[in-house]
């Protein structure tokens, strides 16, 4: 029984250790954000990696993931005789919901995994160490511009998802449904507000600093072995997508 | 450190002094109570079977770990008792080369080896193209200024890094284990800068290897280190009339001898007759 409750009081000494890691790192990127926006090109370039080369998997994913919405948003709106407000239940899962959580679920996949290995990858091959012995701190010159970079492509990609996602429920709403094309976008915009489009781009920016600032943390300090950089990768994706879930809950609770 | 510190220091004839160093890593003691010198403006070798310590000793000069005790002093600087700042402006006076290159993998060669003076520097584009150029022509290089680190083979890659380790014209340049994995005419290109490079620019140099011949071509010094200790030091050539059995394996590189062939294990015949588990 002894060995049992002290593994317990271990591993949840160690899961506390890693939230505080996790907190003072990334408390140390919020900290070094203002001089790091100072090397703007930098984030730019980052912002290309992160975003950029998201979008076809962002753009496709938020086409069927509208599309479904469409469809299973007709199937219920019709028991109820109100299918005219399909455009209102699409766009409003979309912007405030589905728009922030998949993209923050497929940026961890795309984006954050491409940040761990790379990062890994510079440690393994003693990239990070070189530049300390530079005297170039890597965490100002390598992870900012990737962090900042995941935080600014996170809110446009929704965006983008959202909007796409809105095209297909349009498409099988309208096109193949039969729902009024006046009803479907004037209803939208009747009851989409302000603070609709602001909770879904609040999530998103929240979505952003934690996916972006998981991915850095595990690739820099993932072992530098090959191991230890696949760890590293499966690890940013599996603590990304539970924490991007967590965060949604708690968020939607407080701006419900 | 003051500028009177700073004047002695200057005239030292050691630039790195290594007392009562002892270090460990995972309850293993790497270094117990070891003193050593590096002579300002030569070229010292560090040498010794895998696994003793020599890049790390490279680690600790450079201040990328802490001695658990002792000192390592670089220009009369206590490279343990510097913070970030102070540490970054020893580095600065200090070239590296790493085993494998380090190269950043997303920039090219010129845009490599003009990293540091980007990063530290202000200077015009032009010029920091013009330093970069001249110093890929001292390594042979400037022909593949536009080429990828993954373009280049093992030899040109350490070359690259080379010619970035002296970009900002350091004071100390450091190789760890440079001949390795090289073929003939690369390990010869490379012998030549370093011996070359040392007397042109003035510069002192510490290079970690456990080839003796490329050691003894290029070394005006040696330190043969074994566990934890120095077991000989001088001239690379004198090493070899050592009387000492372990020196005498490394340097004749012996498969037995005081540094086992064996790892310890049970008797042979017991454990493949016997009843004893692997």
């Amino acid at each position: 029984m002894k060995p049992l409750i002290r593994e317990l009081a271990d591993r949840a000494l160690e899961s506390t250790l890693a939230i505080g890691r996790y907190a003072l790192f990334t408390g140390r990127l919020l900290a070094e954000t203002p001089r790091a926006l100072l090397r703007f090109r930098l984030v730019v370039g980052q912002v290309h990696n992160a975003g950029a080369l998201s979008l076809v998997i962002i753009m496709l994913s938020g086409l069927f993931v509208g599309m479904v919405l469409g469809l299973q948003g007709f199937d219920l709106l019709e028991r109820f005789g109100s299918e005219d407000s399909l455009g209102t239940a699409a766009a409003l899962g979309l912007v405030k919901e589905l728009g922030p959580v998949v993209t923050a679920l497929l940026f961890a996949g795309r984006a954050g995994t491409a940040l761990a290995s790379e990062l890994g990858l510079m440690r393994a091959t003693d990239q990070l160490s070189a530049m300390e012995m530079m005297a170039v701190d890597p965490v100002r010159r390598v992870v900012m511009p990737r962090f900042l970079g995941g935080i600014i492509a996170m809110p446009l990609l929704a965006a983008i998802f959202s909007m796409i996602g809105i095209f297909g429920a349009q498409l099988v709403g309208v096109q193949m449904m039969g729902v009024d094309p006046g009803q479907f976008w004037s209803q939208m915009r009747g009851a989409v507000e302000h603070d609709d489009i602001m909770e879904g781009v609040i999530k998103s920016c929240v979505f952003g600093v934690a996916c972006s600032a998981i991915a850095v943390y595990e690739g820099f300090h993932a072992m530098p072995t090959a191991e230890g950089v696949g760890r590293a990768t499966t690890r940013t994706v599996v603590i990304s997508s539970v924490v991007v879930l967590l965060l949604d809950y708690m968020l939607t609770a407080v701006m419900l | 450190m003051t500028q009177a510190q700073r004047l002695d220091a200057a005239h030292d004839p050691c630039i790195v002094r290594i007392r009562g160093l002892r270090y460990g890593i995972g309850g293993r003691t790497l270094f117990d109570d070891l003193d050593l010198e590096v002579a300002r403006g030569e070229v010292t070798a560090f040498m010794g079977p895998s696994g003793t310590g020599k890049t790390t000793l490279l680690r600790l000069i450079t201040g990328q770990v802490r001695p658990d005790a002792g000192e390592v002093l670089v220009d009369g600087q206590d490279v343990a008792g510097l913070g970030r700042a102070g540490l970054y402006a020893l580095r600065r006076r200090m070239g590296m080369l790493f085993q494998n290159g380090a190269l950043l993998t997303d920039l090219d060669v010129h845009e490599n080896v003009a990293f540091p003076l980007r990063e530290h520097t202000r200077l015009p584009d032009s010029l920091i193209r013009s330093i970069v150029l001249t110093k890929l022509h001292a390594v042979g290089l400037r022909g593949a200024a536009g080429l990828m680190p993954y373009e280049l083979s093992g030899g040109m890659a350490r070359r690259v890094a080379l010619a970035r380790a002296i970009v900002m014209d350091p004071e100390i340049l450091i190789y760890d284990e440079p001949f390795v994995g090289l073929d003939p005419i690369s390990l010869g290109v490379v012998l030549r800068l370093i011996r070359e490079l040392n007397d042109a620019l003035g510069i002192t140099s510490i290079v970690v290897s456990h080839d003796v011949r490329e050691i003894t071509a290029v070394a005006d010094s040696a330190y043969l280190l074994s566990g934890g200790r120095v077991l000989a030091s001088g001239k690379p050539s004198g090493l070899a009339d050592s009387d000492s059995a372990e020196v005498q394996q490394f340097m004749r590189g012996l498969p037995d001898g005081p540094v086992p062939f064996h790892y310890p294990a049970p008797d042979y015949a017991e454990q493949l007759f016997g009843h004893l588990s692997p």
